[in-house]
């Protein structure tokens, strides 16, 4: 077959320009391709992309700089709500936002993502929450359901050994200094849909100075959670969702 | 031309003056004793309002020196400042800083440890400061003031060679440099640099969003390829041959025709100056080499003093830890020996001549 | 001139501000000066001291291993420093609190007793503006007029209402110290 010319009229959906070329080191089913793309479509269809700076973490997306066309650092393990803090306090007219997964926000980040939210930090937090960690082999993270098995919890989370997995985003939404926080996910076409509302609403907060913003996506780790992607939108949609409910925590 | 101002202050407050005087863009600090007065005089000046300088007191060291990772990848000159255990808790960011290569500037005002310690002066950090202190091949530029006005003009050249070098520079003080009061006089102030010469200056590296006209900028010190890591170790590795040869900087005191030399740095240098005078009044021929950046060490200036004198006293607030460094130049040559106290203890000028006798001048 | 002086006592005495106006004092001389502290929680109770050099030429160490002069406020300080003062050095003690008076004779001994004068003129904040007195009448290291300054940069605007009643504790120092 040759090449099919395409006719402006006939483009019903085109890849962000801002999304590089780069090959994805994500594993296929992965959640993180859907919300980077999604974070790129918010940047571009908000004409931000020279004013926007985002902090990777360290997990999975530790590269998401290589596929979002904007500038980026990549943070120590855990502390981007403070390199954050750091930008926006000394540019203050640009867009800064941190993409993190579960252990590196909710674990061993959680002292910096609380007081950045707790000082009202104007910033944006992507929280990829897949309930395991996936870069490192899939061990226990601190959002690990009660009996999930894990590299660490090779039996299933016990809570008499492990604890108890817990929802930040519910913490987070005490706080004083925090205008937005949601939970999301992009495991349907629809989902996909609301959770790019989100972000982009998270974008706008920060741009009109209301505080600190967090979009939650309640994601699959197919490989971690050894499943097929089709298996892993089901297990999430039964095991993840009645504990990490969807919809906005907070909203003012 | 501002005129130039005498004023009387403690160490601590002059590196917040000459921190807004030099232009610096953002402090960021967590409070500890011996060195809390620099956010507090920060906090007190109100910078914000006249230089535009940011100043934040941060949840942790933790966060204060991931702070400045951030605002250093901007290119903005940014610093904080702590005392022992709470550069501990920096140690992983400074791995970062080096390995980002992201220039910024670390007070450190030394209290005696190990653990939570005293609050009393020590130079019980030097391993730490000189030797990386973090994981990976690195090393911070650290420069070792002796004085309060030092501690003013220190933090100017600490930010220039961060600068040059893109590398976290340190300034080394201790509680006694910081909480002591001398003259000082304070530079005119400077303007902090604009957002277009920070751009020109910093285009290459820093992040401050993506513009069409050049490629996104990436701060980050990750690279899993190992062949291409090594490159950026080699890199590194160059630049920090680049300070041995060029940046050393050290003060002789009566060394040309010294018999026997005391390498002291910082307050315990300033103790050892007295100690020569002590030791020319019966006669003795003592200097003191005295080195100002730590990294680089003066290496050189001591070998070259190994071939003339009969002996080295390395006197430091610590167990012997310069004294290493000290050996290694001397290599070999003649007697090298250590006097240090420890935990917070100072020595005084008497007491180190004494141990220049007995360890060096009468040893069998 | 080289003035190599301690100031000991207990926390809240005072012992710190008034090296902190003699530092002043000699900066208003033109001299070189070192303040160097004792630190931390002591400060707030403990022992407290303050070395203080004032001299015409840089000073090298700020630490002394003996001093020109001693100004006593307690008897721990008594017991630390009078062995440090100098042979032909000075010490001035307040004699409350001090259980075992200095014994050397190759000194000279002053006393000031400022905490009972503060007492009965109802006002114990002079305290260590009387013993500074008392010290600048045996070692006038610096000027009147220059201690009146370095007492006003040491404090806060809001206190130099405080000032006139300073100056005056500082001429009455001068007035109560005695030789031994």
């Amino acid at each position: 077959m040759g090449e099919v010319e395409l006719k402006q009229e006939n483009i019903v959906y085109a890849k962000s320009k801002l999304m590089l070329d780069n090959v994805m080191h994500y594993c296929p089913g992965c959640s993180h391709g859907t919300v980077h793309k999604l974070i790129a479509e918010v940047i571009e269809e908000m004409g931000l992309q020279s004013k926007t700076i985002g902090i990777s973490p360290v997990g999975c997306a530790v590269f998401a700089y290589n596929y979002i066309d904007i500038d980026w650092a990549e943070a120590a393990h855990g502390r981007a709500c403070a390199v954050a803090t750091a930008i926006k306090r000394l540019h203050p007219d640009k867009m800064v936002f941190t993409y993190q997964g579960d252990g590196d926000l909710s674990a061993i980040g959680t002292c910096e993502t609380i007081h950045a939210a707790a000082r009202g930090e104007n910033i944006v937090a992507i929280y990829i929450n897949n309930a395991i960690y996936g870069m490192t082999g899939g061990q226990m993270a601190p959002t690990t359901l009660l009996g999930m098995k894990t590299a660490t919890t090779p039996y299933g989370r016990d809570p008499r050994l492990n604890g108890y997995p817990y929802k930040i985003a519910d913490m987070l939404a005490h706080l004083d200094g925090v205008c937005y926080i949601t939970r999301q996910s992009v495991h349907t076409p629809a989902n996909v849909r609301k959770c790019k509302r989100a972000i982009r609403k998270a974008f706008e907060n920060s741009l009109a100075g209301k505080g600190f913003s967090m979009v939650e996506v309640v994601s699959t780790c197919n490989s971690g959670w050894k499943m097929s992607p089709v298996q892993a939108n089901e297990w999430l949609e039964q095991n993840m969702l009645p504990f990490y409910p969807l919809g906005d925590v907070k909203d003012i | 031309m501002a005129e130039k101002e005498v004023k009387l202050m403690k160490g601590n407050e002059v590196i917040a003056h000459a921190a807004i005087r030099y232009g610096c863009d953002g402090y960021f600090g967590y409070p500890i004793t011996p060195q809390s007065e620099v956010m507090e005089t920060l906090m007190e000046l109100k910078p914000w309002e006249t230089t535009g300088m940011v100043v934040l007191q941060a949840e942790s060291e933790i966060a204060s020196v991931n702070m400045l990772y951030g605002g250093a990848a901007t290119g903005k000159r940014v610093m904080t400042s702590s005392s022992s255990p709470g550069v501990s808790l920096m140690s992983e960011g400074m791995s970062y800083l080096a390995g980002a290569e992201l220039p910024c500037l670390i007070v450190n005002c030394q209290r005696g440890g190990p653990g939570l310690g005293t609050i009393q002066p020590s130079q019980g950090d030097y391993f730490q400061a000189c030797k990386g202190g973090a994981h990976g091949d690195f090393h911070l530029i650290v420069l070792a003031p002796n004085s309060v006005q030092e501690m003013h003009d220190f933090v100017a050249d600490a930010f220039d060679l961060a600068f040059k070098y893109r590398n976290p520079a340190m300034i080394l003080a201790d509680g006694a440099i910081g909480q002591m009061m001398e003259k000082v006089t304070l530079s005119p102030q400077r303007p902090r640099r604009t957002e277009a010469e920070i751009e020109e200056e910093c285009k290459s590296w820093a992040i401050f969003g993506k513009t069409p006209d050049r490629p996104r900028n990436v701060v980050t010190s990750l690279e899993l390829r190992s062949e291409e890591m090594e490159k950026i170790n080699l890199r590194l590795q160059a630049k920090y041959k680049a300070m041995e040869e060029n940046e050393v900087r050290y003060e002789a005191i009566e060394c040309d025709d010294a018999d026997y030399v005391i390498v002291a740095f910082g307050s315990s240098a300033r103790i050892c100056s007295a100690t020569v005078e002590l030791a020319r009044n019966e006669g003795l021929k003592v200097g003191l080499l005295r080195p100002i950046t730590l990294y680089p060490f003066p290496t050189k200036v001591i070998a070259e003093l190994a071939t003339r004198v009969k002996g080295f006293l390395s006197a430091e607030l610590n167990a012997g830890q310069m004294v290493q460094d000290v050996k290694l130049a001397v290599n070999g040559a003649v007697p090298v020996e250590h006097y240090g106290r420890q935990g917070g203890s100072l020595f005084t000028p008497d007491e180190v001549l004494q141990a220049l006798k007995d360890k060096i001048i009468n040893r069998g | 001139m080289k003035e190599t002086l301690i100031i000991a006592g207990f926390g809240g005495q005072g012992v710190l501000s008034m090296g902190k106006i003699l530092a002043y004092a000699g900066v208003m001389q033109d001299y070189e000066v070192t303040w160097m502290p004792s630190y931390g929680p002591e400060m707030r109770g403990g022992t407290a001291n303050v070395t203080v050099i004032l001299s015409d030429k840089r000073i090298s160490s700020p630490i002394a291993h003996e001093y020109d002069t001693a100004i006593i406020l307690n008897q721990q300080s008594m017991d630390k420093f009078e062995p440090l003062v100098k042979p032909g050095g000075t010490l001035i003690y307040d004699v409350n609190g001090i259980t075992r008076h200095p014994v050397r004779k190759d000194i000279h001994v002053y006393t000031i007793n400022a905490t009972e004068e503060c007492a009965r003129m109802g006002n114990a904040r002079l305290f260590n503006t009387m013993i500074l007195g008392g010290y600048l009448k045996v070692c006038p290291v610096v000027s009147m007029d220059n201690v009146m300054a370095g007492l006003k940069k040491s404090l806060p605007e809001r206190a130099w209402k405080m000032l006139p009643a300073n100056e005056e504790a500082i001429k009455h120092g001068g007035e109560i110290i005695h030789k031994v």
